[in-house]
């Protein structure tokens, strides 16, 4: 570690070929990297194939969950440049409010049109809550310290996810607990492969709320001073956008979306625990970090990637136990070769 | 633990603006005041408690029992090593457990039956029976485990430390969950076990007194009772760190890491190596965080892994924010008044509200609702501590970054619909 390898991403105008050449060996190196991983899912697919197929089913429901998730992460971290450490466990929050209405208020426990219409009733109600309690999270801890040190907002948002695990042991328990499901493990199969209801109850929710949300961004005028809020806030409020108002309306977008991950999580898994979301949150935001952090398509990509290599470890590779390993691992490889991720932009530090 | 005092002079000089004399008289008032506490807690509790009243006792076992002094202490150790990265390099580090755990492993493997297809003895001091293993003497288990964990550090810091603070701290975060993970799963590597997995490593061998068991009194080493001795050590190491916390921070290394707190990019332009000085940050501070590994070791009498918990690393960041960042006596203050909080106080106080008014309500269960609302007000309303470094305080006085952006940071939080009209 040479000291100009300390300063970060500068553009070396002189001596190209020293990084031409790290990029090339880093570009070999990824290449043979995911040739290996190719060769390795066929093998374990002409093995396998049906378990194979049901690995790759579990591990796109979970993607789909992870990437709702990175999402809120993605958009609150390209507009004001915070890891919003609280935001996994509002998501837990969310799991275990709507397994409280779903299963101790409504009783919808097996399918029936009334429990479907609970399920829908507690979607709407659980999104509008944890856009507001992010929303209200934006609003006490972190507007004032939008312009402190960086340090601050990061101990506030650590201090946020606690006092939510606190909420999450009042409300669940200090151990795990297992809600009953609506659709329970039930579901048909096509050519010996199990496909649950819940999978396609996910992707059914999941995709709709994604492309409302591409067109939030892409097409409104709300989406708009968004944009325009995470290029430029000065800037932007220079053209007459509310900064405060977009601000606060990108944590509710995002804690909306996490609200919807925690019912979706809720009926696919069933199992929740207060630390579940502190957990899941730093699985979403590798989600997030693997698209390229800011950018909304990666984190998609982004948890849909990390829920197929979490599901394909379970499956085939290290196991379960090692669950969180793995995903760190990645983690830490991504930010020290390649921190603006698959999808992201190279950027320099600002100063 | 006396030679605290004196030495600590020096540091009067590095705050400018307050007159000397003043400044003179409280830097020396703290290590005084260190060290009468530690001579009045260690004799009171060795010589005075077991002659009081019995209703005494009693009030001393239930709100401060020596075990929970103990483990304070050993906390404050910890908090102290945070404080190296946290306070003074100012580097967010969200898995300090990590250390913890490696050293706490370390004692595992080096002062304990476990590995008992080897027998080694250096100095140690095998429970009876349980010969085979490993068994190190105490004194050289803390260097070793130490050194293991500033190497880890180092490893840790070396390829994270160009990342941004948000992304370290998340990597770090990263680092506390797996290495607890590889302990938790280690039981099986391979077919070699490792670190005997979720049930832990135990018995950890007494320490022993070497030289000081010739004084009449003193036993040859230390079991679980011998609590007032442990105090001693385990105070002597913390005043270990306190002195070192105190004097790297007027060397070259220390005025290098406030540097670099205050101002990443003017530091490196003024020749401030920023690899080097933050690597060195990690590696004192997991240092430390090895001694208290090995310490807190021998204060249980054994490695488990639910003690590495995230959580642990949260608290000790509360003990580090609520004392002030970068102020070692504050977080000293810190680092006591949590741990005690969290170890007998929610329970002694809840059960006293609960006798009195006739509720049943399980304090200790609010636990992490006070910590996380501590750091949120903490970081909103008195952002250096509660006892705040000198340095930070002038620090904050000026406005650095100009006088109407922080004017504006706080109109924006004031004021809804003039967006904008204060700036």
């Amino acid at each position: 570690m040479t000291q100009t390898a300390a300063t970060p991403e500068v553009p070396v105008a002189t001596g190209r070929s020293p990084v031409e050449r790290r990029e090339l060996a880093e570009r070999i190196l990824l290449y043979a990297i995911v040739a290996g991983l190719l060769v390795w899912l066929v093998s374990q697919l002409i093995a396998h194939p049906q378990e194979w197929f049901t690995t790759l089913l579990n591990g796109t429901n979970n993607g789909a969950l992870y990437a709702l998730i990175a999402l809120g992460y993605t958009m609150v971290y390209g507009i004001i440049e915070l890891i919003n450490f609280s935001h996994g466990d509002l998501f837990m929050l969310a799991t275990v409010t709507s397994g409280i209405m779903m299963v101790t208020w409504f009783g919808a426990t097996s399918p029936s049109v009334k429990a479907y219409a609970a399920m829908f009733l507690t979607l709407i109600v659980v999104m509008l809550a944890a856009a507001g309690v992010n929303m209200t999270a934006e609003r006490v801890a972190y507007r004032r310290l939008r312009r402190a040190p960086k340090l601050a907002p990061l101990i506030t948002a650590v201090g946020l996810s606690f006092t939510y695990q606190w909420a999450g042991i009042r409300l669940n328990g200090s151990g795990p607990r297992n809600w009953d499901r609506i659709l329970g493990d039930t579901g048909f199969s096509i050519g010996g492969v199990e496909i649950r209801w819940s999978t396609v109850v996910v992707i059914g929710v999941t995709v709709p709320l994604l492309l409302l949300m591409t067109y939030i961004v892409q097409r409104t005028r709300q989406g708009k001073a968004m944009r325009a809020t995470a290029q430029d806030q000065d800037a932007a409020r220079l053209m007459g956008i509310n900064v405060d108002r977009t601000i606060a309306f990108t944590f509710g977008l995002g804690g909306g979306l996490a609200g919807a991950a925690g019912l979706l999580w809720l009926e696919s898994i069933g199992n929740t625990r207060y630390d579940a979301g502190f957990q899941l949150g730093l699985v979403a935001f590798t989600a997030a970090v693997l698209g390229g952090i800011g950018n909304l398509t990666g984190a998609v990509l982004g948890g849909f990637l990390i829920g197929l290599i979490q599901a394909f470890n379970e499956s085939f590779g290290l196991g379960q136990k090692w669950d969180q390993t793995v995903v760190f691992t990645i983690l830490i490889f991504l930010m020290v070769f390649k921190p603006e991720g698959l999808l992201g932009k190279r950027t320099t530090e600002k100063v | 633990m006396t030679t605290t005092a004196p030495k600590t002079d020096p540091q009067p000089a590095a705050p400018a603006g307050a007159t000397p004399p003043a400044l003179m008289s409280t830097s020396r008032r703290w290590p005084i005041g260190f060290v009468i506490a530690v001579v009045v807690v260690f004799s009171f509790y060795q010589w005075i408690l077991p002659e009081a009243s019995s209703q005494v006792q009693t009030f001393f076992q239930d709100w401060l029992p020596l075990i929970s002094i103990n483990e304070a202490v050993i906390w404050v150790i910890f908090a102290l090593g945070l404080n190296v990265v946290v306070g003074y390099a100012g580097l967010l580090d969200l898995g300090y457990v990590a250390f913890w755990a490696i050293g706490g492993y370390t004692a595992g493997w080096l002062m304990s039956p476990f590995f008992n297809q080897w027998s080694i003895n250096i100095l140690g001091n095998p429970a009876p029976g349980q010969e085979a293993g490993i068994h190190l003497n105490f004194w050289l288990v803390l260097p070793i485990a130490g050194c293991i964990c500033a190497l880890a550090g180092v490893i840790i810091g070396a390829p994270t430390l160009r990342l941004k603070s948000d992304y370290l701290a998340l990597v770090t975060l990263g680092f506390g969950e797996i290495i607890p993970q590889v302990f938790l799963n280690g039981d099986d590597i391979f077919g070699f076990n490792l670190s005997n997995g979720s049930k832990g490593i135990t018995p950890i061998d007494a320490i022993g007194l070497g030289p000081f068991r010739l004084i009449p009194g003193v036993p040859d080493k230390l079991g679980p009772f011998d609590l007032t001795y442990k105090f001693a050590i385990y105070v002597f190491l913390a005043a270990i760190c306190v002195f070192v916390s105190l004097r790297i921070r007027e060397g070259r290394l220390g005025r290098a890491w406030l540097a670099i707190r205050e101002d990443e990019l003017a530091a490196s332009m003024m020749g401030v190596p920023l690899m080097k000085t933050k690597l060195a940050a990690y590696a004192v501070g997991a240092f430390a965080g090895g001694l208290g590994g090995v310490a807190y070791a021998s204060h249980t009498g054994a490695v488990s892994i639910d003690t590495f918990r995230f959580s642990a690393s949260i608290i000790l960041l509360s003990m580090v924010v609520l004392g002030g960042m970068g102020n070692v006596w504050g977080v000293m203050i810190g680092a006591l008044v949590l741990s005690w909080i969290n170890s007998t106080g929610m329970a002694q106080i809840g059960s006293t509200v609960n006798e009195a008014i006739g509720t049943n309500i399980d304090f200790p269960s609010y636990n992490f609702l006070i910590f996380g609302v501590l750091l949120v007000l903490m970081m909103l309303f008195r952002r250096e501590g509660l006892i705040p470094e000198t340095r930070t305080k002038q620090v904050l006085a000026e406005p650095e970054r100009g006088e109407i952006e922080s004017l504006g940071a706080e109109m924006e939080g004031t004021s809804e619909h003039e967006e904008g009209g204060a700036r």
